[in-house]
């Protein structure tokens, strides 16, 4: 890996001779009209906070539900929504709506705005030595996709949705109950609102891939490029192959319930297990989109707090490329009980623990990265830690799932949903956390308090642990997901991780309170306020960068700085 | 790297039309699965999808010594006027034989309604060695207002079956149908265009 001794120094001053180079427009075309590519990542992060707040607010609304067996809740919610006197049913449609909509707000609102949009934009063109991305309008549509694809999810809330008002289809949108299942605009809303947000990721995957392959500044080869880069332009990549898979699906969704085709309906010869097919194929490989640029935020985090460069690096950099390779031959393993035959359930479940090959490697560099290394305990290394941790567990019940023999018996039981919460979030949101706290500072320029970081942390690590990990006890009980109500021996575990629930909460309110005290009093954070560990481009520009930087491209002479 | 680019150069445009060609391109790729996984279907008989054989093929077929049971279900679909029913409930049949299989289906309303039957057999692995030579199914059956009539089916197992390993121990299959109306039928019946 390249590395850029601190002290060097490119910050914008030292070009500022005649005129101003920090000049930034006014608020409204700053913000609103924005192609800086700083500009539009921190657009990105207030985006995906405000979606998280949102998202994590309907899951609250679901664990209040599931505290006791019953229906308890859901009419009160229905009719906080608008839904005057709801009968039984549209109650019980309401909770489709908020799965829906909290795996939806999840993952295309929360997680990839935040990882993508946000850190992706803010720090991959610097980190390559780039002035900008390659398309700095496009950059600004993408965003403003994104966001209205976000209002249209909203809206579907409020709209007609055959039993009951919303979208009450799951995450997955599955043919019949989306298509003939769905009777009013609700579900077109959601469904237009995955094609916005899809339609602006495919365009800024296509803005990654063009700014990592022609923009990295002189001497900055392939080989060199942090692996937080690296983990973006593979993520870009599934982008880029994926969401236009999904597009043609729920175009197709579309068309079966507007325009009479029956791509998805038995009476008119189609078939709605392809619909199936078609989402796994995109829904996979989704699943690595959402993690892989957290795998490159932890590896900068260990470096860093380790001061030592990342064990293995190239080994790291390609095992990213196989979980992206061998994530598209994977995807069936979600489709275990649609009646696949021996032969092929054998094929995915080899295929599936394949993965485990290159992650493994992934878990193991990052261990061996801290191996006799000068460790420092600041808050991103306690984050990074608690990834590695957290991912690992969820890691391992998908090796149990990827059976197909123990998955007729696992599947959709909260076995499933205590798994995926582990890798996504648990394992997504802490490497999002862990790259808040590494990057805040410089960002904004303020020292968040590491106290605080530390304590959300504690109290976050113990919430999420009880709301999920009992789920993996319900779930091989037999407990099924995306119901409201259970059998009563199940009442324990359910009061557990509402609990959990609450004290996750509470370690939201600490991070909020982290960074009002970042902005009331943090101090005024130095160009390099890691220290020697943190080697990577970023680190050589003040904090906050100038609003151009690098109008002398740096040059990455690996013969000066070999390490 | 030895040049520099700025955004929005020509460079730059020429990778950018290239990604967004890749995702056009899967983006067609979505499209020509449809076609694709329905070929895919019939070929491997995944998720049931019977086989259609010719008299010929069959007549050359070899009877096995073992017998399966063969069950018959019928469907109509929620909005269908009509009454469907299989004329037998379950034939003991023995493997590669040919046999005939009854149907009747009656049109409950005033007016002519047109209807195609799908079809799949359970369990899925017999899908592929399920052949049918004649079937009502093969095209749309229209009924005047209150007819009634029978629909043959005829079909033989494949002996084939008693080579895989997966399928050779199936004692029993169910053939089953559900009508629907062709969407002409139900927006003729409705007064509407077809849309």
């Amino acid at each position: 890996m390249a590395t850029i001794p601190a002290n060097e120094g490119f910050d914008a001053h030292d070009h500022a001779h005649d005129h101003d180079h920090d000049h930034k427009p006014a608020f409204f075309a700053r913000w609103f009209m924005s192609t800086n590519h700083k500009d539009i990542g921190t657009l990105y992060l207030i985006f995906a906070i405000f979606a998280g707040i949102i998202g994590g607010a309907v899951s609250g609304m679901m664990r209040a539900e599931l505290a006791q067996p019953g229906i308890q809740y859901l009419g009160y919610f229905a009719q906080l929504l608008g839904t005057a006197n709801p009968s039984f049913d549209e109650q019980l449609h309401l909770w489709n709506v908020l799965i829906t909509a909290h795996g939806l707000i999840m993952v295309f609102f929360m997680v990839m705005p935040a990882i993508i949009g946000g850190f992706g934009n803010w720090f991959v063109p610097i980190m390559i030595g780039a002035p900008d991305m390659a398309f700095p309008r496009m950059n600004n549509v993408s965003f403003w996709l994104t966001f209205v694809g976000f209002m249209s999810l909203m809206i579907s809330a409020f709209m007609p949705g055959g039993t009951g008002q919303g979208a009450g289809t799951g995450w997955t949108v599955y043919a019949p109950l989306s298509t003939s299942g769905s009777v009013g605009p609700a579900v077109d809303f959601a469904i237009f609102s995955l094609h916005l947000s899809g339609a602006g990721s495919i365009l800024g995957a296509i803005n990654f891939i063009t700014t990592i392959l022609n923009m990295r500044a002189p001497g900055m080869t392939l080989h060199k490029m942090p692996l937080f880069v690296w983990s973006v332009l593979v993520t870009a990549f599934l982008l880029l192959l994926a969401l236009p898979v999904l597009a043609a699906a729920i175009t197709m969704l579309l068309t079966d319930r507007n325009f009479g085709t029956t791509f998805f309906d038995p009476a008119g010869g189609g078939d709605p297990v392809l619909y199936q097919h078609l989402f796994w194929f995109f829904g996979h490989p989704e699943v690595y989109i959402m993690i892989l640029p957290g795998f490159g935020i932890i590896s900068q985090i260990i470096s860093t707090f380790s001061k030592k460069p990342v064990f293995g690096y190239l080994g790291m950099a390609y095992a990213m490329v196989a979980i992206g390779v061998v994530g598209f031959i994977v995807w069936a393993h979600h489709m275990y009980t649609t009646g696949l035959d021996v032969n092929t359930k054998m094929y995915f479940t080899a295929a599936t623990m394949v993965i485990a090959v290159p992650t493994g490697i992934k878990i193991f560099s990052w261990i061996a990265t801290m191996w006799g290394g000068s460790l420092e305990f600041k808050s991103p290394m306690i984050w990074a830690l608690g990834f590695i941790f957290l991912f690992t567990v969820g890691g391992v019940t998908g090796v149990v799932l990827a059976n197909g023999g123990v998955d007729d018996n696992l599947h959709d039981t909260y076995y499933v949903v205590a798994h995926f919460h582990y890798v996504l979030s648990l394992g997504a949101v802490t490497s999002l956390f862990a790259g808040f706290f590494y990057w805040f500072p410089k960002m904004s320029g303020r020292m968040h308090s590491e106290f605080l970081s530390h304590l959300q942390f504690v109290v976050f690590f113990i919430g999420v642990n009880l709301i999920f990990f009992p789920m993996h006890f319900l779930g091989v009980q037999g407990m099924p997901r995306r119901y409201p109500d259970y059998a009563v021996a199940y009442t324990y575990w359910n009061e557990i991780a509402s609990l959990g629930y609450v004290i996750m909460a509470g370690s939201m309110v600490i991070f909020f309170i982290n960074i009002a005290y970042a902005f009331l009093a943090g101090k005024k954070a130095e160009a390099n306020y890691w220290g020697e560990g943190a080697t990577t481009l970023e680190w050589t520009l003040s904090s906050p960068p100038p609003f151009h930087q690098f109008e002398t491209l740096p040059v990455i002479d690996d013969a000066a700085h070999a390490h | 790297m030895a040049t520099t680019v700025v955004p929005n150069s020509a460079k730059n445009r020429k990778v950018g039309m290239l990604a967004a060609g890749g995702a056009l391109a899967m983006l067609g790729l979505g499209y020509a699965s449809v076609p694709l996984y329905q070929l895919f279907c019939q070929v491997t008989g995944y998720g049931g999808t019977t086989q259609r054989a010719d008299a010929t093929t069959a007549a050359g077929v070899k009877i096995a010594g073992k017998s399966v049971t063969v069950r018959f279900d019928a469907n109509v679909a929620r909005d269908m006027p009509w009454e469907f029913k299989a004329m037998q409930v379950k034939q003991e049949v023995r493997i590669g034989q040919r046999q005939m299989a009854r149907y009747q289906a009656r049109n409950l309303s005033g007016q002519a309604v047109t209807g195609t039957a799908i079809f799949n057999v359970s369990p899925e692995q017999a899908g592929k060695y399920f052949n049918k030579i004649q079937c009502f199914c093969f095209t749309e059956q229209t009924l005047q207002p209150g007819q009634e009539i029978p629909m043959p089916v005829i079909y033989y197992v494949d002996p084939a079956i008693l080579d895989d390993p997966a399928a050779k121990d199936i004692a029993e299959i169910t053939l089953s149908y559900t009508f629907n109306e062709t969407l002409e039928s139900a927006a003729a019946r409705a007064g509407k265009p077809v849309s």
